[in-house]
């Protein structure tokens, strides 16, 4: 990650002023500052707001059961969570968001599953492989109907939008599969289990 | 698709009727249970703001700074033997880092090479199956405090650009 943001900053420096838009550097780094604010308001908004219905989940003990009819499903992927513990809910509730198309559910609940695999973590600050495999996933995003491509392509006049749904599907799919099998390579590779 | 709109409107409105309906039935105080699940949204989003931050910066400025077009122009190289426009490789490179963005260059496609063209679906379906990537990163990672992050970001990485070559392969099996 370090690399990454310092390769990109030096190059958008070095375009900036080769394209004489070095003004604009700065007036993009200020507005990021602002946009940063503004996305962070939202997430205030809707994070709280899942954690406070997680929490009636908690409370009336439904997450734990949920857990142990999720954890049939996912178990077999994420083998180190002891089984009913509450993330299996929340990485499934994520994940069914993400299929759904319902990103305003999926952040959010995803915090909730970092969260809670974290109570498992026993580095703190270093990545356990449940967490890797749950982050892949989610940035391969499995989603059953793009809606908001749908719609644009309609916006913009086209004859059949629908078409774009089963390709989107088998490449996510694909995509997805390969993600996981490369994490599970990798951690073969690394040479040590976790 | 009516159908599978209609069940994803209806998902979270049945889900949090169902939560509230079986605290209560299980005489959870629902009210102050939410409240105090909800009291810890803005410390946890505190935690994040940072992250989301350096990752602002990194795509604002590189939009602004016209290294974009630059690579664009790279890639028309390697895309006219592909018969698909050079925008296609600017979704794929910029989606990872910002779904706004993406959405701009998205619209620019269809604009410009109509919305029935292999560009436009080329570039539809890699919108739909790519994921913003480095802010799901800064997000999740921020929110626990995880600064050794081992091979994940390798991996992602990975499996971006092995769904975009996939999305464009499917595509061009249609035509």
């Amino acid at each position: 990650m370090n690399v990454i943001w310092l390769l990109v900053i030096c190059i958008s420096i070095l375009f900036s002023a080769v394209s004489g838009r070095i003004d604009e550097f700065t007036k993009a780094m200020f507005e990021a500052g602002k946009a940063a604010v503004e996305v962070c308001l939202y997430l205030v908004g809707i994070v709280s707001l899942w954690l406070g219905l997680t929490k009636i989940l908690e409370d009336s003990g439904l997450i734990y059961k949920l857990s142990n009819f999720f954890g049939a499903a996912i178990s077999p992927l994420f083998r180190k969570i002891p089984k009913g513990h509450p993330s299996i809910t929340s990485i499934s509730l994520n994940l069914l968001a993400n299929l759904f198309g319902l990103g305003n559910a999926a952040t959010p609940l995803g915090i909730k599953a970092m969260e809670e695999l974290q109570t498992l973590n026993r580095e703190p600050d270093t990545i356990t492989f449940e967490m890797m495999l749950f982050i892949v996933i989610n940035t391969s995003s499995i989603q059953l109907i793009p809606f908001t491509v749908i719609g644009l392509m309609a916006n913009y006049g086209s004859r059949n939008p629908n078409i774009i749904v089963l390709p989107t599907f088998v490449s996510t799919v694909i995509s997805t599969t390969t993600a996981v099998g490369i994490l599970f390579l990798f951690r073969k590779l690394s040479g040590r289990a976790g | 698709m009516q159908a599978i709109s209609l069940i994803c409107q209806y998902l979270i409105p049945v889900f949090v009727l169902f939560t509230v309906v079986y605290g209560f039935i299980k005489k959870v105080p629902v009210y102050d249970s939410f409240v105090s699940g909800a009291k810890d949204g803005i410390g946890i989003i505190t935690g994040i703001f940072p992250y989301v931050l350096a990752i602002f910066i990194v795509v604002k400025t590189f939009d602004a700074s016209g290294a974009h077009v630059f690579i664009k122009n790279i890639f028309s190289l390697v895309s006219g033997p592909l018969h698909s426009p050079p925008e296609v490789f600017s979704i794929a490179i910029v989606k990872p880092f910002s779904n706004a963005a993406s959405l701009g260059i998205f619209t620019e496609i269809l604009k410009s090479s109509g919305p029935d063209s292999i560009g436009s679906i080329a570039a539809a379906v890699i919108m739909g199956s790519a994921e913003t990537t480095f802010y799901v990163l800064a997000v999740y990672l921020g929110a626990v405090g995880i600064k050794k992050t081992k091979y994940l970001v390798p991996v992602c990485i990975t499996a971006d650009v092995v769904g975009i070559i996939v999305a464009i392969a499917r595509v061009k099996l249609m035509f």
